[in-house]
């Protein structure tokens, strides 16, 4: 049975502002399937009595000091903006506006 | 922007209940942001408070700040939650230039505060208790400018400019669950809400608490129901509502905005609404319609916070007193009454009171002279009574002025007015304008022996009994003493000088 339709993953490209073509679309939900199924299958082992993992490594409590540090300088953070003005990053009009 | 129906507030009321919830973002006050070590600091050049982490840089790595979570527990507690004995952060991903990193870290299913509640006192006396869903933590987002649109709004812009000072900056968001039954107390309520929570973190120091500079922020949600019902209906979320005015009007204005389109049989559209303080109405967002489409997941490049039983309490033991109960303490050790003591409270007199109180004066002397003259002078000059240059010490001093007979009642409010007027404090303005009352007998008698040699006639009076024609004499005591001179002593004396009985 497949998990991911095609309206899917055009969904989904639409929310990661990603532009794709509909044979592109057609693909990724056939590859998108197989995963999910590959998914699927680790989690049927998965008993009750197994807690959902989201790190591997068994860490907690990873804290720093509330202490300042180094910053970038204006110029050093605006080095890789495609435009700016007045010491600001400088983007395209916000809404979708007719 | 169309200016949408509505339906006079109270009309509305008689045919629909309110469910209110909001959501109140509280910037933290630490000394760096949640996940980099950028200083947290309002006001500087644009894009200089930044590092790699807060930029989103490929390659970079949050870490989360360990005094945000303990200000973070502090909070909770303080909104009588429980502390999650473990939670994660997780991914809000969305696209919006404010934030670089195309996802907001904030924390999901695992919020590390919880199932809290606030007793809300209204001016009537009635309380409501609001129940608290959550605290969760996150991050602010950058800055925006808007330019080529009307009045600096996002509408009809060309472009915008991003400073992302701001990006990153801890904060705390709290959740309320739905409010019902408040009826007509609803726009009140909000303000009185959002007010107890900027007391609150005032208190604990976790924030700067400055509205103006939106430390403390409020989403506020309206629904109603048809009265009787109690399916809640549909409701509109208004962003961004930064002043405590402005909170009761949105309020108010969704109320009225929501019974038109009901009484019209149309449904609400669920969505955020943008507040217009201008116009003192709201109008349409983007649609709510995406809120289940932020695909959150646990964060991965972050472990989880763990705080055991005893580090709860170890914070809890840290918290200041809390201004609910200052407040029941201090009505308590001034002996006001209920109604003295909320009278109080709403004029926001509190402070004040407490401080002259604390700097030497008796509390019904701090509370005649701050609800009484002080409060009058503020009402005539349209300022808050505390904006009006008095100072606590300044009625402590006035008080001292007349417990030792230099000035009386009368005087001390010209004084007060000289206060406020910047022309110093009481004790040199009694001394620069010679307002004290003469009460030093050496002039009161020269004065009043030049009185009795301009009327022999009236002294006659005196001396055979006629007690009353005293009156005479004290106009010209009066004006030889510009007025400060204290009647009852010239009476006295006079009496004394001719061995009459008064």
């Amino acid at each position: 049975m497949s998990a991911i339709s095609r309206d899917d993953v055009a969904h989904l490209a639409e929310l990661a502002h990603i532009a794709m073509s509909d044979e592109e679309l057609e693909r990724m939900a056939g590859e998108l399937d197989s995963i999910v199924d590959a998914i699927a299958s680790v989690s049927e082992v998965a008993g009750e009595n197994i807690p959902a993992t989201s790190h591997p490594i068994p860490l907690q409590n990873v804290f720093r000091d509330d202490v300042v540090g180094q910053t970038l300088t204006q110029e050093e953070a605006l080095q890789n903006a495609p435009d700016a003005q007045d010491g600001r990053f400088k983007v395209p009009a916000i809404l979708d506006e007719d | 922007m169309s200016t949408e129906a509505t339906v006079d507030f109270d009309e509305a009321l008689t045919r629909y209940d309110p469910a209110l919830g909001f959501e109140v973002h509280i910037e933290l006050n630490t000394k760096t942001k949640m996940f980099s070590d950028a200083p947290n600091e309002f006001g500087d050049l644009a894009n200089t408070n930044v590092t790699p982490v807060d930029l989103g840089l490929p390659g970079t790595l949050p870490v989360v700040n360990g005094k945000a979570i303990e200000y973070s527990i502090k909070l909770g507690l303080a909104l009588n939650c429980s502390i999650a004995e473990s939670c994660r952060f997780a991914r809000k991903n969305y696209f919006y230039p404010d934030n670089p990193k195309n996802f907001q870290t904030s924390q999901y299913d695992e919020p590390i505060a919880f199932e809290g509640w606030l007793d809300i006192e209204l001016e009537s006396g009635r309380v409501i208790h609001v129940e608290i869903e959550r605290a969760h933590m996150e991050e602010d987002a950058g800055k925006l400018t808007h330019l080529g649109g009307a009045d600096g709004r996002i509408q009809g812009a060309q472009t915008s400019l991003v400073d992302y000072n701001r990006a990153g900056v801890p904060l705390v968001e709290i959740v309320t669950k739905p409010i019902l039954g408040v009826g007509a107390d609803a726009p009140e309520l909000g303000r009185r809400y959002v007010s107890a929570i900027r007391d609150i973190v005032k208190a604990l120091d976790v924030s700067d608490a400055r509205m103006e500079r939106g430390n403390v922020r409020c989403d506020a949600n309206v629904s109603l129901m048809p009265k009787g019902s109690t399916t809640l209906g549909t409701r509109s979320e208004t962003k961004n509502v930064n002043s405590l005015r402005s909170i009761e009007r949105a309020v108010r204005h969704e109320i009225e905005r929501h019974a038109a389109i009901l009484d019209a049989g149309e449904s609400v559209v669920q969505e955020t609404r943008h507040w217009h303080e201008d116009t003192r109405t709201t109008s349409s967002g983007r649609p709510k319609s995406d809120a289940d489409d932020y695909r959150y997941f646990p964060e991965p490049d972050l472990v989880p916070v763990v705080t055991s039983r005893e580090r709860v309490e170890e914070i809890r033991a840290t918290l200041p007193e809390l201004p609910a109960a200052r407040r029941a303490r201090l009505q308590v050790d001034w002996g006001f009454s209920d109604e003295e003591f909320r009278d109080i409270v709403n004029a926001g007199l509190l402070e004040a009171i407490e401080e002259t109180v604390a700097a030497g004066a008796t509390p019904a002397a701090a509370r005649k002279w701050w609800m009484g003259e002080i409060s009058r002078l503020a009402k005539d000059t349209e300022k808050e009574a505390t904006e009006l240059g008095i100072l606590p010490a300044d009625v402590v001093e006035i008080e001292g002025l007349i417990a030792g007979k230099k000035i009386n009642d009368k005087i001390a409010k010209k004084v007060l007015t000289a206060v406020a007027a910047g022309e110093g404090r009481p004790g040199q303005i009694v001394e620069a304008k010679g307002l004290a009352v003469v009460s030093d007998d050496g002039p009161l008698l020269a004065a009043i022996e030049d009185a009795m040699a301009g009327a022999p006639d009236v002294v006659e009076k005196i001396k055979a009994g006629k007690v009353a024609a005293i009156g005479a004499l004290i106009g010209p005591v009066m004006k030889a003493t510009r007025g400060q001179a204290d009647a009852g002593r010239v009476r006295e004396l006079v009496l004394q000088k001719l061995g009459v009985q008064g």
